[in-house]
């Protein structure tokens, strides 16, 4: 008999929305030498593919660390379906205060979906676009969440 | 440490039903993958070797060596079969991603000589996969379940 092992699932998940990376507290002119083109005050989208990884036990009796039937309408509910075909930094309370980069998305996607009661939420990792990913695991030293900003 | 990677793709059919079950729990709990006629899946396997080069040869491991491992010992197994039928290590286990990445884990660790398996990460589809790692010393993960 060998090692224990460790198993995780991923499934990929998709959603588009527009956000605009700009802080209230700068100047336009600091705004975008931070930001550049991404801080256009109209805004621009992204097809956001988002990626969730789950751990637990494998349950011998389905084969399953977490049934997608619970996962997927759970991932619906709480992101998909709140952040799909929506403008972010208006449309999801948590942008209010916090600039939706991609690294904050992360974190408040994480936030949202590590109350499954399932199985553990290893990981959030978004494709924003085929070039640039993002991931987050919670941290390992327990600091979760968004920081507020300006 | 390098990792090396290689993939391969194989085609097989599976349900899911388990016979502790009544058939009013397989449909609730593995919904159309209960379909008792089955279905299929192009899987598509991503094994990784960790180690270091040998100085003799810049290599991990030979990827000729991993790729002949591979169709010995997964695609010639699994290949153009039916998952729950034709392959005894997946005998009184549900033929899950899950499982099947760790049924491969089982079966090519012993044979890799250089390097050590590091991931089985094993696809079901572009949207779904399961990775099988080494559980690591305290590491609280998941130990598999299933009979073995």
């Amino acid at each position: 008999m060998s090692n224990p092992l460790k198993l995780s699932l991923t499934r990929r998940y998709r959603f588009s929305a527009s956000h605009r990376l700009h802080r209230a507290n700068l100047s336009e002119e600091e705004n975008l030498r931070l930001y550049g083109k991404c801080s256009n005050l109209h805004g621009h989208g992204h097809n956001y593919v988002l990626e969730v990884t789950i751990t637990g036990p494998v349950d011998p009796a389905t084969g399953m660390i977490a049934n997608l039937g619970e996962l997927d309408p759970f991932v619906e509910r709480e992101v998909i379906e709140p952040f799909d075909y929506k403008y972010l930094n208006e449309e999801v309370p948590e942008f209010a205060a916090n600039v939706p980069t991609t690294e904050n998305v992360c974190r408040e996607i994480y936030r949202r979906l590590k109350k499954f009661p399932a199985a553990r939420i290893a990981r959030v990792r978004i494709e924003e676009t085929s070039k640039n990913t993002f991931e987050y695991d919670g941290d390992s030293n327990g600091v979760e969440g968004l920081r507020h900003e300006g | 440490m390098i990792k090396i990677t290689r993939k391969i793709e194989f085609s097989a059919a599976h349900y899911y039903h388990n016979p502790n079950f009544s058939a009013e729990e397989n449909r609730r709990i593995f919904g159309k993958c209960n379909n008792p006629h089955g279905h299929g899946h192009n899987y598509v396997l991503e094994v990784t070797v960790a180690g270091e080069p040998d100085p003799d040869t810049g290599m991990v491991l030979d990827l000729k060596e991993l790729k002949d491992i591979l169709q010995c010992e997964v695609a010639d197994r699994m290949d153009h079969r039916h998952l729950n039928y034709e392959v005894p290590e997946l005998a009184g286990q549900i033929p899950t991603c899950e499982n099947i990445a760790a049924v491969i884990w089982r079966l090519i660790e012993p044979k890799i000589t250089k390097g050590k398996l590091d991931r089985v990460r094993l696809y079901e589809s572009p949207d779904l996969f399961a990775d099988c790692t080494a559980e690591r010393n305290g590491a609280g993960g998941s130990e598999v379940g299933g009979n073995r």
